[in-house]
């Protein structure tokens, strides 16, 4: 059946277009757009027997009301996956702008995919070593997480997530059959430049894919671009068999690109202007990460957002928390004091760590030195707070200790270079040590016999 | 049944149809050429608006809208537990079967396995009795862990004809016709309810018996009866899904309707490998025996999102008509909550607070209502409950959202999780201070009798010492532990003790993770000895630091992991080891007191 095309438009707003009177047009269907002597890609977001009305993924720039022609495709979007696509560039819709060729063999996927069935995914367990040790002990990545970083302007979210990219690795296991995909919405050419080159380095640029939509790039593209570089990932997990690192940057980005379409299309807010679904559409990408039975790839996710003003309560930190399991907190205090990474622990969680750690997984007290380490560094912050009103001096002697305590653990445990690469051996240990400036009675945490086993008090410097 | 109207409009999840004259409100239709489940919320003139529990990518204005005749229903028989049943009760093993790892749209699939042979015991009726509504007439072993009771549906009486004897049945079949004044009715393993229908019942009691938890902060200071209802609150990351998890595997209710309300696609998955592993300790049977599961994670359709929870109720309720203790977990009811107002919002109805519409706090108030302890319908006086337990997850966590308000207007048990607890890893995160529950009036007789008298005293004075404590830490933070008198230390420390030895319990510790309300008694009577002792000494002058030996504190402490459910008795060796050390600093005092 060839496509209908219709010429002339009846309204464009904003990122929207309207036609009249369209027949057999289905919904979410994908659009082409021409005007002059070139094509654009829309979608029909919403459709009754008297109006389609269409968004625009490169915007509504320049076209007309009587000389834009639209073809409906009678399709849902769909991108073409293959091989051929690692080591490739694309813009937020999945065409090549490398020079490189189209890509031409394949699958054509809808790039929206379908739900996991729950009975059919397959709980992740394994633990990946990042080799920095905040992570790695106290919010351990697990093989088909999603785990975002929750960063702000300025700190360094691209740095850590590229630190992740390159020394990930299941532990007794040497990075095989990995690939990565990148996908860049409304980041800084400086931001994508750093990333591209720093995969370059480390030689993981022929595994990548990367799907970039920049911050001058139209905006509505964005709404596409983790849902196609998502495709990509589901083609490599569960028919190509890899493990897949999916990094979405900046998702603030994207959701403000979806708070623009609804109020174009006139829905009602709910807070902070985001439309009421935000959460649904966020699981809708999120949750595209995950394990499936009887398959042997796996998609982990990364999502980086920066939260707008440091607010951990606005909008898109706190539906992204409640979707993904667990999330990576950056601390601009700690980031003041020159701490890489800044990661601030007690805001910080994996969800799946607790079954992903500990006997057969990494090693047996893991599970016990990680909520010790998090209970003492929480009572840190109260004697700091206390310290501040009366003084360090006036302290208690186990209170003392809980400052030297927390002063180590920021300096040695969270601290450490770019390319530092630590097993979680080492990490282990180096918890173990600092626990030492702590009396023994206050290791309620661990068992009598892992205190035997690891303990020893470091007495007065 | 013929009845067909067409499509005219479609956004996300909401279609409008016209030529809709003589569809039911709430009749559930099929929507468009690939058939795909729908529901009429709206009839306006000849329109129809309808939610779709599908993705509706790819439907077109003109396609075709058919009747069921039916409301939206459940399927209820034997095969339902261990079952996984989407939102609209489409089993996931099934679709998994039919479509493969990813849910496609437009699957037909039935709620219950139609060839599966059940061995039916029918004992009791003959031709020729009279039976009524919600009378048991025949008797199924569904698992190991619960007898389905088939019963005459709710609103048939009348004579039992064509009575079958017992043998091997597919749910299908028709054990006997029932001869009413509206004419005959078979009746069959399995009947239909529509989920937004409350099931009927005789009367509805009192509660007075505890849905004991296992989870020491709820049984001990903030418990739910059976028949209760409770709410969780927390923002994201306090734990309300361990707890809820908590509260599947251990609440000694006979049947258990886990609803994951768009919440994570994992945390179903984790729950499917777990339960089955897991032993239930009322009867060593696996826990997934007594477990129904209803998965629509976050991003499975919206608006199935919003019908799942129906769908569980109504499964709770068949259930309690059998005569059995129910629990109903529903994690999120914010999620659910949020549903409605997408709907709302693609109706363009006029919003109230934050975008949700003006009868979200009805809606709650329905949902909940649905559970009680109930005198249920039949010929024998049989008892059974619904117990709800909801999880609601406040945005920024912060508690004056409406849901949450709106919540506590239903509810009689509030657990609120704690973002300041959970970041120091004190799990459970529920705020003894915030947190209520109005049933420890209700519930005192049942636990003095069947527990100990003096339970609920020790009850309070654990929120004595810890409301004190609470205002202890207020000066604590201005000046520091040092400058409190000996008696206040005490009390601190004792606090702390309630706080680590006491309330924390570690969900995944195979010793902690379930504690039986003996075990619960045996370590309130060991702490507060200790502080009543402890505090002797400190009242006649002798300094804090003499009674917080660190062996003592330290046995204190480790006694929740060190003592199992079974091995009770072992705490009277600390407490022996506890009156030792007492008497030894009695002694000690008292010379030199009298010297």
């Amino acid at each position: 059946m060839p496509a209908k095309e219709y010429v002339g438009l009846s309204q464009i707003n904003g990122p929207l277009i309207f036609i009249q009177k369209p027949t057999n047009v289905g919904y979410n269907e994908v659009v082409e757009i021409m005007i002059r002597n070139e094509k654009r890609l829309g979608q029909v977001v919403q459709i009754s027997d008297q109006m389609a009305m269409i968004q625009v993924f490169e915007g509504t720039n320049g076209l007309t009301i009587d000389k834009t022609r639209v073809k409906f495709l009678g399709k849902p979007l769909m991108i073409k996956v293959s091989d051929e696509m690692l080591g490739r560039i694309f813009n937020g819709i999945g065409q090549p702008i490398d020079n490189g060729p189209e890509i031409l063999t394949g699958d054509s996927r809808d790039m929206n995919g379908s739900p996991i069935n729950p009975v059919s995914r397959m709980y992740p367990r394994n633990f990946i070593q990042t080799g920095i040790s905040a992570i790695d002990a106290l919010m351990t990545l697990i093989r088909g997480q999603k785990l975002p970083i929750f960063s702000g302007n300025g700190l360094p979210h691209n740095r850590i997530a590229v630190q992740i990219t390159k020394q990930a690795k299941l532990k007794g296991e040497e990075a095989g059959n990995f690939a990565i995909v990148f996908a860049a919405m409304g980041i800084k050419h400086d931001e994508a430049n750093f990333i591209r080159e720093s995969l370059e380095q480390s030689g993981a640029i022929k595994n990548t894919i990367m799907f970039l939509n920049l911050a001058d790039d139209p905006a509505i593209e964005r709404i596409a671009t983790p849902r196609v570089a998502l495709t990509a990932a589901e083609y490599l997990a569960f028919d190509k068999n890899l493990h897949v690192l999916v990094l979405l940057t900046d998702m603030t980005n994207y959701c403000e690109a979806l708070r623009e379409l609804a109020t174009a299309r006139g829905e009602v807010p709910s807070r902070k202007g985001y439309p009421g679904y935000l959460y649904s559409d966020l699981a809708s990408v999120y949750e595209r990460a995950g394990m499936i039975k009887d398959r042997n790839g796996s998609i982990t996710q990364i999502p980086i957002l920066s939260m707008p003003n440091d607010d951990i309560t606005h909008p898109i930190p706190d539906l992204t928390g409640y979707i993904t399991e667990g999330q990576i907190v950056l601390n601009r205090d700690l980031n003041r004091k020159g701490i890489y990474p800044p990661i601030g622990v007690l805001q910080s969680l994996s969800r799946l760590m607790k079954d992903g750690i500990g006997k057969g997984y990494t090693r047996d007290d893991h599970p016990h030195v990680s909520s010790q380490l998090f209970a003492s560094y929480s009572r840190v912050q109260e004697v700091k707070a206390l310290a501040s009103i009366i003084g360090e001096e006036e302290l208690t002697d186990s209170d003392k200790s809980y400052l030297r305590f927390g002063e180590a653990f920021e300096n040695e445990f969270l601290k450490q270079g770019e390319d530092e690469d630590r097993s979680i051996e080492e990490t282990l240990d180096l918890g173990w040590k600092l626990l030492g400036y702590l009396p023994k009675i206050e290791l309620t945490r661990v068992s009598e016999k892992e205190i035997a086993d690891h303990y020893k008090e470091i007495k007065e410097i | 049944m013929d009845k067909t109207g067409e499509m005219y409009f479609i956004n996300g999840p909401v279609v409008k149809a016209k030529k809709m004259t003589g569809f039911m409100m709430h009749e559930m239709v099929l929507v468009g050429n690939v058939k795909l489940t729908g529901e009429i919320i709206s009839l306006e003139g000849d329109d129809a608006t309808i939610q779709v529990y599908e993705e509706t990518t790819g439907l077109k204005p003109g396609e075709p809208v058919s009747g069921t005749g039916d409301l939206l229903s459940v399927t209820l028989g034997p095969g339902l537990i261990g079952s996984v049943f989407d939102g609209i009760q489409r089993p996931l093993d099934v679709l998994k079967a039919q479509s493969g790892d990813f849910l496609e749209r437009g699957v037909i699939a039935n709620a219950l396995d139609m060839k599966k042979a059940w061995d039916v015991q029918m004992p009791n009726v003959k031709n020729g009795d009279q039976v009524v509504g919600g009378q048991v007439i025949a008797t199924v072993k569904e698992t190991s862990s619960v007898i389905h009771k088939i019963m005459i549906p709710p609103s048939i009486s009348g004579i039992a004809q064509n009575v079958k004897s017992s043998g091997k049945y597919t749910i299908d079949t028709s054990l006997m016709t029932v001869t009413s004044d509206d004419g005959d009715h078979e009746i069959k393993l399995y009947q239909r309810w529509p989920v937004r229908i409350p099931r009927p019942y005789i009367e509805r009691l009192a509660p007075k018996e505890p849905l004991v938890t296992g989870i020491r902060v709820i049984d001990t200071l903030f418990p739910i009866s059976k028949g209760g209802t409770a709410a969780i609150p927390g923002g994201f990351g306090t734990g309300k899904t361990v707890v809820q998890h908590q509260l599947a595997k251990w609440a000694d209710a006979d049947v258990i309707i886990y609803i994951g309300c768009g919440e994570r696609g994992n945390e179903m998955t984790e729950v499917l490998e777990e339960f089955p592993q897991l032993i239930d300790p009322r009867n060593g049977k696996p826990l997934m025996e007594r477990t129904i599961l209803i998965a629509n994670t976050s991003n499975m359709p919206v608006s199935a999102r919003e019908a799942s929870i129906y769908t569980g109720i109504t499964m709770a309720e068949y259930f309690r008509d059998m005569g059995y203790n129910v629990a109903l977990m529903a994690d999120s009811t914010s999620r659910w909550a949020e549903a409605l107002r997408e709907i709302s919002g693609r109706l363009e109805e006029m919003p109230a607070e934050e975008g949700f519409p003006p009868y979200l706090a009805s809606r709650i108030g329905d949902f909940y209502e649905r559970a009680g302890r109930a005198k249920v319908i039949g010929d024998d006086q049989r008892i059974g409950s619904v117990s709800v337990i909801g999880a609601v997850s406040p945005p920024g966590g912060d508690f004056s959202e409406p849901v949450t308000t709106g919540t506590k207007r239903f509810i009689r048990c509030f657990w609120e999780l704690d973002r300041q607890l959970a970041n120091a890893r004190h799990h459970p995160s529920i705020n003894w201070l915030d947190s209520y529950s109005e049933y420890t009036s209700e519930l005192k007789a049942w636990v003095s009798k069947n527990v100990d008298e003096k339970f609920y005293n020790m009850r309070d004075r654990f929120m004595q010492i810890l409301t004190e404590d609470d205002t202890l830490q207020q000066i604590i933070k201005l000046v520091g532990e040092d400058v409190l008198p000996d008696g206040q230390k005490l009390i601190v420390r004792v606090a702390n003790m309630i706080k680590v030895g006491y309330l924390q319990q570690d969900a995944f510790s195979d010793v902690d993770s379930n504690c039986q309300l003996k075990k619960q008694d045996e370590m309130l009577k060991i702490i507060l000895n200790y502080y009543d002792r402890a505090n002797k000494l400190v009242s006649k002058g002798v300094v804090v630091s003499e009674v917080l030996d660190d062996d003592i504190v330290n046995t204190i402490m480790r006694m929740k992991e060190n003592i199992p459910n079974d091995k009770i008795e072992a705490f009277k060796d600390v407490e022996t080891k506890i009156n030792e050390f007492f008497d030894q600093l009695d002694k000690k005092y008292q010379v030199s007191v009298e010297a």
